[in-house]
């Protein structure tokens, strides 16, 4: 075998050694660029549009028509697209992944919960604009035989259609969630004389809230995120209106309908993408903070 | 709760408490139901949803829809140069940020020293994963395009994607690295290993599958991608291929395709579903079928190393 190092050999070894660290030291930095980098870009961008739109026009405007001739910049219509789409996927998908969560993590066999929730993880890695195409082309056609009038564009379908991609996220995550909390706990609720499922709703379940919140949390910042579905499915015309039968806009279709024209480099049409991407961005923050937050309670819990 | 109370009082008369037990199970066969039912909702979807693509777009899956260009004719249009720009710009995604990936989560697991700059990587890094895919487009319209003039090209694109899933691989690197046992380092540099032979040789090697069931499911999201690079602009009509990575003069190599104009599949599927007429559609669910297939498949191959991570995981 070989005999020790030189002096040589080891100075180098030592350098190559501090080499491969400082590369890999760059990668790792590189992740912090991405993040400086995207807000560097958005506020630069934002801030020539608010040079020119008065911030509180942005905030609290009620039409937005930055195509137009006379152009309107209120973003409050984009954002009630938003939230009502986040509104109908929450509604859909809350009893829904929590009844799932519960059924799997308390009542189901370990057979059954092997093998159902890897298929509905599934759900999670369908590419979005197929989602777009089946919220557009079936769920849409399939709800107006029960909603009469219903137009081919609503908020109704996107929303639905939302809330199926994140079964995966509130469903799946919360029943992790649940099935963290220890045997004891149950043991000792049955033992006192309660059915399974008053155990799994009054001593499993509030055991598990910071869990199952930080799963939906995560849900809703992904529906707020989301595009393709509400660029397809939801019309895109701003529509500031609270019935989800509408169509509307999203901010996110908005930024999708806008980069689809050619819209010159620098005007202030251009610049509102970056705008309502801001918008967007710190909305999620907030989510992903929350929800930051309330997994780290929930992993000090045990 | 109040069964606990009302006990020792009824203990002679049995009657309302077992008529009480009673209905306490049936609501507990009637939540069972409830739960199975709800479970049911996502499983159907998913069913509808490949149902439906299949119904609609089965009949246009031949030979010519996989070597034909996009057409106004639906029924000559093919994805030729969609599924092509697909393979080319993933070929980007994956040569950016699989090294960057696991560069990063080699770095911040094996070598990061635990202080609040470490700290701030990691927050940072979970923080990324929860930005929307459509402000990475943003990122890249702003930066790539216009800022340092890549273009709206395949480059600009594979960077973009690569960005978007670099938190995914860090994550699942890290996952993978912490889950190689201790003495295995300890054995390394007892022999007199350095830190970076234990970890090249030997901490790498057995973290391997797990760093690639992260790499898979990265791709695979990076392929069904479209609002970000509709934001950067990729084409939807696309009838020619980029320039071929190999030529038949020296140096063999050409990288001029990075830079051309190009389409993918989400983006193809994305413009004939945004069209009028039945045609189209057949043609988009079509796309949405292939698409799914090879999502799924990756998902398949993903699921597939980690069942064999924990069989052969002995530590």
């Amino acid at each position: 075998m070989a005999s020790a190092l030189t002096v040589s050999e080891r100075n180098a070894q030592k350098i190559r050694e501090k080499i491969v660290e400082f590369f890999l030291l760059l990668a790792a930095v590189s992740s912090v660029f991405v993040t400086l980098a995207i807000v560097f870009v958005l506020v630069y961008e934002s801030f020539g549009f608010f040079v020119t739109v008065p911030i509180m026009d942005f905030l609290f405007g009620t039409t937005w028509t930055p195509l137009f001739a006379d152009p309107k910049y209120g973003i409050l219509p984009l954002l009630g697209g938003t939230m009502l789409s986040t509104l109908v996927a929450l509604v859909f998908v809350g009893p829904i992944g929590l009844a799932t969560a519960i059924y799997l993590s308390e009542f189901a066999s370990n057979g059954v919960r092997e093998t159902i929730k890897p298929i509905l993880e599934i759900l999670s890695g369908v590419p979005t604009v197929v989602y777009g195409f089946f919220a557009l082309l079936f769920v849409t056609p399939a709800l107006q035989t029960f909603v009469p009038g219903l137009p081919g564009f609503n908020i109704l379908s996107s929303g639905i259609v939302i809330g199926i991609m994140i079964i995966p996220y509130v469903a799946s995550l919360s029943e992790d969630a649940l099935r963290a909390v220890p045997q004891s706990l149950r043991d000792g609720s049955l033992a006192l004389g309660a059915t399974r499922l008053e155990t799994a709703l009054k001593v499993v379940l509030p055991a598990a809230t910071s869990g199952v919140a930080a799963a939906f949390i995560l849900g809703i910042s992904r529906a707020v995120g989301e595009t393709m579905i509400v660029a397809i499915a939801a019309g895109q015309q701003p529509n500031l209106t609270f019935d989800p039968r509408e169509p509307a806009a999203t901010i996110t279709a908005y930024i999708v309908q806008v980069a689809l024209g050619d819209l010159p480099h620098g005007s202030i049409a251009y610049q509102t993408i970056f705008a309502a991407g801001l918008m967007l961005l710190l909305i999620t923050l907030v989510f992903n903070v929350i929800g930051f937050w309330l997994r780290h309670r929930f992993r000090e819990a045990y | 709760m109040s069964i606990a109370l009302s006990l020792p009082a009824r203990a002679s008369t049995d009657q309302p408490f077992a008529d009480h037990l009673k209905r306490r199970h049936r609501r507990e066969v009637i939540f069972i139901v409830l739960g199975i039912m709800a479970t049911s909702v996502g499983l159907i979807a998913l069913a509808m949803l490949v149902v439906d693509l299949a119904l609609s777009g089965l009949t246009r899956i031949n030979f010519d829809f996989f070597t034909n260009f996009p057409s106004r004719r639906a029924s000559q249009a093919g994805i030729l140069s969609a599924w092509v720009g697909s393979l080319l710009v993933m070929l980007v995604t994956a040569s950016i940020g699989i090294p960057l990936g696991v560069a990063a989560g080699i770095y911040l697991e094996e070598y990061a020293p635990r202080n609040i700059w470490t700290n701030i990587v990691e927050i940072n890094v979970s923080n990324l994963a929860g930005v929307p895919s459509i402000v990475y487009g943003l990122l890249a319209l702003g930066l790539f395009v216009y800022g340092f003039g890549t273009g709206r090209s395949i480059f600009t694109a594979g960077l973009t994607l690569a960005l978007l899933i670099l938190p995914i691989i860090i994550v699942s690197t890290r996952e993978a690295i912490r889950a190689v046992p201790w003495s295995l380092r300890e054995a390394a540099y007892g022999i007199g290993a350095t830190k970076w032979q234990v970890t090249r040789d030997h901490v790498l090697p057995a973290a391997i599958p797990g760093i690639l069931t992260g790499v898979i499911i990265g791709i695979s999201r990076a392929i069904g991608e479209t609002a970000p690079l509709v934001t950067i602009g990729a084409l939807s009509f696309i009838a020619f291929l980029p320039p071929s990575p190999v030529t038949g003069t020296f140096p063999f190599i050409s990288f001029a395709w990075m830079f051309e104009g190009f389409t993918v599949l989400p983006i193809q599927l994305f413009n004939w579903v945004s069209r009028p007429g039945q045609d189209f559609h057949a043609n988009a669910a079509a796309a949405g079928l292939v698409l799914l297939a090879v999502t799924l498949m990756l998902n398949a191959v993903a699921i597939y190393f980690r069942y064999q991570l924990r069989k052969k995981l002995k530590w």
